[in-house]
């Protein structure tokens, strides 16, 4: 089994940021934080990303950018909100404009918060990230293996946790019946 | 040389060249990372990104993509092999430029615009770096009256005593070839301002894998070339050969930490410059005291 977690490439976007988180963003790639000693490299190319940093609250301007640069990047692919904006919207999240948190748009994984998030707590992130991004590999190499396509994975996998939600609801009834009788 | 000996070094280069190339480069990376005070990634790094890019998933824009980087990649072994199989120079320099050709297709043909200009780019680079390529192998044949490398290798002493200004214009365009800063115009290491990842932009999973591997090859056909002006009979120069070559790779990740990107235009100026001045005078120079 192949170590991908050693080469999590990074995309990073701006949502709507007031440019705080983002030039911590930056600051992780810095000498002082050097987040390359993990194998992180900053691509600022979708295709070839791992890894989706997102910045700032959503706008209706920032929605089809974020939904089409998440669905460019190929799979396994992790997407990790920094700062409290992309994390809920923050002081921003009754504007008429903001939609809220990254999370509104694309599945968010990993949640940064902080104003602006430090580059501690940006690296803590990626690496849990990457942590996530290896188990993804995995499913991903598994389900590369069966043949099957991403649709009837992800069925496959739905069916398999409602079976279980299914077992463990029956089992809750019949110690609940045990209970009362 | 024995015709099965060239065969098995020819076999040791496409075997080794991407282990070794893939090593110089997380030296490369590493050596860069001290420049700039960083610790840097380890040096097995550049082998964790191939891994990880054959194992992600297969997304194209053009499905001719992948069967022209393999062009690419089958063309630049091929170059490499010939070279150290010790066949024609020249010919070697026109499968090399074949090679960047189908490099070029397989940029332009998902119309994207950052590709598009990535591979123009690449044209311009090409259209830069040629005359100090083909006036090196005339240089070779002037010194030595042959364009074969193994007759090359097989001077009685080292070449870079006649053709210093050859050896100086070839290291200069090695920067072009190696994607180095100043002249890192068509797509770089890092992310690049103005062009995403210039050529390589719509390359992602194997297809990008194929292109770091076969960067790989082409650096090491690169030194291979360097280590022609130094080889000669004497077996002790073979260490030599490799130290220049170790020697030239640091000259030129010094050159990429300290510079930045320049315009085409400057790039073309300069290189054709040093090329008429170093190679074109040695030229000169040869052809006279001969």
């Amino acid at each position: 089994m192949a170590n991908v977690k050693r080469s999590p490439w990074l995309l990073h976007y701006d949502g709507s940021s007031c440019n705080g988180c983002d030039i911590e963003v930056l600051a992780c790639m810095t000498p002082v934080y050097d987040a390359e000693r993990l194998g992180v490299e900053n691509t600022g190319d979708p295709m070839q990303a791992d890894i989706l940093l997102i910045t700032g609250g959503i706008n209706a301007q920032a929605e089809p950018v974020v939904k089409q640069i998440y669905d460019q990047m190929p799979r396994p692919k992790v997407v990790v909100a920094v700062g409290i904006c992309a994390c809920t919207g923050g002081v921003f999240k009754d504007a008429y404009n903001i939609k809220g948190g990254a999370d509104t748009v694309v599945p968010v994984d990993i949640y940064v918060p902080g104003c602006a998030a430090r580059p501690q707590s940006i690296i803590d992130g990626i690496i849990q990230a990457r942590e996530l991004f290896q188990k993804r590999s995995e499913e991903h190499d598994a389900m590369v293996k069966a043949g099957l396509t991403y649709e009837q994975y992800k069925k496959m996998k739905d069916e398999e946790e409602a079976k279980k939600v299914a077992a463990a609801k029956a089992e809750e009834d019949r110690r609940e019946e045990e209970n009362n009788g | 040389m024995d015709f099965s000996i060239r065969i098995i070094i020819a076999i040791c280069f496409i075997v080794l060249a991407p282990f070794l190339g893939g090593l110089l480069e997380g030296c490369d990376r590493k050596i860069s990372a001290r420049m700039q005070r960083r610790i840097g990634p380890p040096i097995l790094q550049p082998f964790y990104d191939v891994t990880k890019l054959f194992k992600k998933q297969y997304v194209v824009v053009n499905r001719s993509v992948h069967f022209l980087l393999v062009s690419y990649m089958a063309l630049m072994v091929l170059t490499g092999a010939m070279l150290f199989g010790g066949t024609d120079l020249l010919m070697c320099f026109f499968v090399l430029s074949t090679a960047a050709t189908f490099l070029y297709f397989a940029a332009s043909v998902t119309n994207s615009p950052y590709t598009t200009i990535g591979a123009q780019r690449e044209l311009i680079q090409m259209m830069t770096y040629e005359p100090a390529v083909l006036l090196t192998a005339v240089g070779f044949y002037v010194a030595i009256g042959s364009f074969r490398a193994a007759d090359i290798v097989n001077s009685n002493y080292s070449l870079i005593v006649k053709m210093p200004g050859f050896f100086f214009a070839f290291v200069f365009i090695m920067t072009i070839k190696m994607r180095k800063a100043p002249f890192d115009l068509s797509t770089s290491h890092h992310a690049h301002q103005e062009l995403v990842k210039g050529i390589t932009t719509e390359m992602s999973g194997k297809n990008l894998g194929i292109f770091n591997i076969t960067e790989w090859y082409e650096n090491i056909f690169l030194l291979g070339v360097v280590a022609l002006f130094i080889l000669n009979r004497n077996p002790w120069s073979i260490l030599a050969a490799v130290i220049v070559d170790l020697v030239v790779y640091f000259i030129e990740i010094l050159i990429g930490n300290s510079n930045a990107r320049m315009k085409w235009e400057t790039m073309l100026k300069m290189t054709w410059i040093v090329t008429l001045l170093s190679a074109g005078v040695n030229l000169l120079v040869l052809m006279v005291i001969k």
